[in-house]
């Protein structure tokens, strides 16, 4: 989840006021190019992205934070990925078969697999990189689903066998996102402290080319790619903190890419003629939403009604509108609108504040003469608390507002991270929260909902506790069919709805823009987004900038 | 001293909620808590704030500032070769060097500007001289760093594509010979060191005005130009000479900020500094690399209140003779 502290937006209007204000001074002497409808695909060329955080070390299941997967995720390869309508589809692996009691998992893979050094790639690395995931020396916070595997074996260099105590449905995603590392390199080594993270041997497309550290990382197209080679040689990141600075780095034409805000997308741009030429946008839903969450172990939302008359209250429209400017959609359910967990006949709470008098009246609160609401003497109110995120501090000031008008009491705090979590959160010590979920791509969020998963330091903070809902929780972690899973997510989610121990607010765009001389992305965006293909992105040499290096 | 200021450094390190654990993948329902309780024990975070102080101790008396928690185990202070012979660079290593060479132009350059802006306005005090310094160097002082930074990095970096916006480095640097590698470099530093000037000049030249115009109504002076010297030869080498003794003061105690860097300036530059690194590790709750940028910091602080007194005592003999008798 992303807790950048970010003065972004307050930097973006003093950004926009500038630009007005010198846009009359500008004498771009850089000539419009025409681009053409389509051109002759072209291997090579150097695309510069920006990125707010330097890498922590390019061994992904040590480092944790997002700069680390992503350039990881060039360079390294999991057993299965995620193709672009978000299925399972091979990577390492050419294929795996579920054992009829389900417990079991057998991985076979490709052919001439090799590392980026030449070596070959086997299942013998495969074991080698679960039992370093398991191993408790090894410092990573995601060890917990890979030690469900009771046994692993690699009977043969292409097979890698795991088998499970009990069925586990996640199982099969957690395999699509755990990178496999060589043991001809690793054996020896300390993996908490080696060489290695920062200068790393991997399959996938690329391999490490130079890090400079607090600069920049540049990756080169791995000729022994396991996947066949990458169109554009080089991938050049360079570690921008702040967006601003890189939003001006990007109409320089210094930067290829870049991800941006929702000023930048609707107010910027569209008043940039000159940058509308030279930068395409694209947008794609984020795998993750935002909601108001209530302490249920509390007065007074431990009372359905309470619950719902707020999520009444609440216009997520004028949410979305106000917050995001409109990129973000509404949701009723945990799960990605359009993708097959999402019960689509869900819908979320209507605005309808009169609904929300009488539910509250229903609750047997009364209003009194300052026009709050009032049960056995005491106001209905609570504090919201967020963190520093100013996405999060709008919204929270929109809800405040919706719900003084029907008459409860609202107050706004917001807190650094790591108080936040560790004062608040942890503590229990909270009335309602607006907080956002990012989510992987498996259904299962037993973590999230499930009424065992209340201790300090678990997800199920808000403390929801309903044994319909565990019911579903464990039974959608043994079944592995998608369509009975389907359903038992269905259902889930209809729970969840109805009992509103959350408030959906929005699920926000991800928002990209991305120099026109970069050729090949789908638009619009596939569910699993622009970047999927970005093996097959290429820059047409009439394109390229004039580097004086590669 | 040393003692009781890190003592005090690690203990208020400590009141702030959370710790590396809780940032680090936090909320990723992935991560499960006995995973980051294990984390919490393998960084002995899991025991009292007495015996980690303990533990930092010993390891800093050998001058061993140990490892970053955040950056995967990164040496904090300095490099270190595995058994294979491969370096891996020190966080701090890394990051000072830049700092320093933004900081020690920037110290030479607003005390340079100073010296003159505050002398001039001193000889022409009260006219509009006196006064347009005085408004430039107080809109100076006052005017937000990101903002102008922002401002001038389009001017010269988007309008116009005479320097370059962010960054240390231009791509491809690597190949250029030594001579376009350090041009490349001065030109990245231009905006970031006259930004961060700009602020500083307010206060030193101040300095430098008052004292001057201190020792004009002086006594010592009136007799020099009562000798009939040149009113350069007044000014330049009897007046500027004592109003100047002063700044010495003002050297030594800025020799601890200059390992100091800006976050904002540093995040807008993307340059990776000391400032930066200090704020990631304190967001991170990053111990050993925090305590190894204070430890430092309070050595060249006592070190900077050390040196000052020197100076001073070489410069003016007043207090050379003080401290002998």
């Amino acid at each position: 989840m992303m807790h950048h502290p970010s003065h972004t937006i307050t930097r973006t209007i003093t950004l926009l006021i500038l630009i007005f204000n010198l846009i009359s001074c500008s004498n771009n002497e850089s000539e419009t190019i025409d681009y053409k409808e389509s051109y002759k695909l072209e291997g090579g060329g150097n695309l510069v992205n920006a990125m707010v955080g330097e890498p922590s070390n390019l061994i992904a299941m040590i480092a944790g934070d997002s700069a680390s997967s992503v350039i990881a995720g060039n360079i390294f390869n999991s057993l299965i990925k995620y193709d672009e309508k978000l299925n399972y589809a091979p990577e390492l692996a050419e294929k795996w078969d579920v054992s009829l009691d389900q417990k079991t998992i057998t991985f076979t893979l490709k052919e001439n697999l090799f590392w980026a050094d030449g070596t070959p790639l086997t299942s013998e690395d495969v074991l080698f990189t679960w039992k370093l995931v398991t191993d408790p020396k090894t410092r990573t916070p995601y060890a917990s689903d890979y030690l469900l595997v009771k046994e692993a074996s690699a009977p043969n260099p292409k097979t890698f066998v795991v088998t499970y105590d009990e069925t586990y449905a996640p199982a099969i995603d957690t395999w699509a996102s755990l990178h496999i590392l060589p043991k001809h390199i690793l054996k020896d080594e300390d993996i908490n402290n080696t060489f290695f993270s920062r200068n790393p041997i991997g399959s996938g497309y690329y391999q490490l080319d130079q890090w400079i550290s607090g600069q920049q990382v540049t990756l080169k197209a791995n000729t022994k790619s396991s996947q066949g080679p990458a169109n554009i040689k080089y991938l050049t990141s360079r570690i921008i903190p702040d967006t601003s600075s890189q939003f001006l780095e990007l109409t320089a034409d210094n930067i290829d890419l870049m991800n941006i805000n929702p000023i930048q997308h609707q107010r910027v741009f569209p008043a940039r003629k000159d940058l509308e030429q030279k930068i395409n946008l694209y947008k794609e839903l984020g795998n993750g939403y935002t909601y108001l969450g209530f302490n249920l172990k509390k007065e007074p939302f431990n009372d359905i009604n309470v619950r719902r008359a707020i999520n009444y209250a609440i216009d997520k429209d004028e949410v979305i509108k106000g917050v995001l400017l409109g990129l973000g959609e509404p949701v009723a359910s945990p799960y990605k609108p359009g993708t097959r967990w999402n019960n689509a006949n869900l819908s979320p709470y209507p605005y309808d504040p009169n609904k929300a008098l009488s539910l509250l009246k229903a609750a047997g609160y009364q209003k009194n003469q300052s026009g709050l609401f009032e049960k056995d003497g005491k106001v209905l109110g609570f504090e919201i608390l967020t963190n520093q995120n100013k996405q999060r501090e709008m919204t929270a000031v929109l809800v405040q507002r919706r719900l003084k008008e029907i008459g409860i009491d609202v107050t706004i705090r917001v807190i650094e991270w790591a108080s936040f979590i560790n004062r608040f959160i942890k503590t229990g010590d909270f009335n309602a929260v607006v907080l956002g979920w990012s989510l992987s791509l498996d259904p299962d969020q037993y973590n999230i909902w499930h009424s065992s998963q209340q201790g300090p330091g678990q997800f199920n903070f808000i403390g929801y506790n309903n044994k319909e809902v565990d019911k579903l929780l464990e039974d959608g972690r043994k079944e592995l069919d998608p369509s009975k899973r389907q359903k038992i997510y269905y259902k889930f989610s209809e729970h969840l709805l109805s009992d509103s121990p959350i408030v959906y607010l929005y699920a926000g765009y991800g928002l990209s823009a991305v120099n026109k001389r970069v050729q090949g992305i789908k638009t619009p965006a596939p569910p699993a987004g622009i970047y999927h293909n970005s093996y097959d992105w290429f820059i047409p040499q009439s394109l390229r900038r004039n580097e004086m290096a590669n | 001293m040393l003692i009781g200021i890190s003592l005090i450094s690690f203990f208020i390190m400590h009141l702030a909620p959370g710790d590396v654990t809780s940032n680090e993948s936090s909320f990723n329902p992935k991560a499960s808590e006995e995973s980051r309780q294990k984390l919490r024990e393998l960084y002995n975070l899991d025991k009292p704030v007495m015996v980690q102080y303990g533990l930092w101790l010993k390891r800093i008396v050998k001058l061993d500032f140990g490892r970053s928690f955040s950056s995967h185990q990164r040496p904090v202070l300095w490099e270190e070769k595995d058994k294979n012979g491969n370096i891996t660079k020190g966080l701090i290593q890394e990051s000072l060097p830049i700092t320093l060479l933004i900081n020690l132009l920037g110290i030479f350059i607003i005390f340079s500007i100073s010296i003159v802006l505050g002398t001039a306005s001193a000889i022409k005090q009260n006219t509009w001289v006196d006064r347009s310094i005085t408004l430039f160097v107080f809109v100076g002082f006052a005017i937000p760093g990101f903002w102008l930074a922002l401002l001038l990095m389009y001017w010269t970096g988007v309008a116009n594509q005479w320097l370059p916006i962010s960054g240390l480095h231009s791509q491809g640097y690597l190949s250029l010979d030594l001579f376009s590698q350090t041009l490349d470099l001065l030109k990245h530093l231009v905006l970031p060191v006259f930004v961060s000037s700009l602020s500083g000049l307010a206060g030193i030249s101040l300095y430098v005005r008052n004292g001057m115009l201190d020792v004009l109504h002086q006594d010592f002076i009136t007799t020099a130009r009562s000798k009939g010297l040149s009113e350069k030869k007044v000014i330049f080498v009897h007046a500027l000479k004592n109003a100047i003794l002063p700044l010495i003061t003002i050297v030594g105690l800025s020799i601890p900020g200059l390992i100091g860097g800006s976050v904002i300036a540093e995040s807008i530059f993307a340059i990776p500094g000391m400032g930066k690194l200090f704020y990631d590790s304190v967001l991170m709750r990053d111990f050993p690399v925090i305590m190894g940028i204070l430890t430092i910091g309070s050595v060249l602080t006592l070190f900077g209140n050390l040196l000052a007194d020197l100076g001073y005592a070489w410069a003016d003999p007043r207090v050379r003779k003080g401290i002998i008798k």
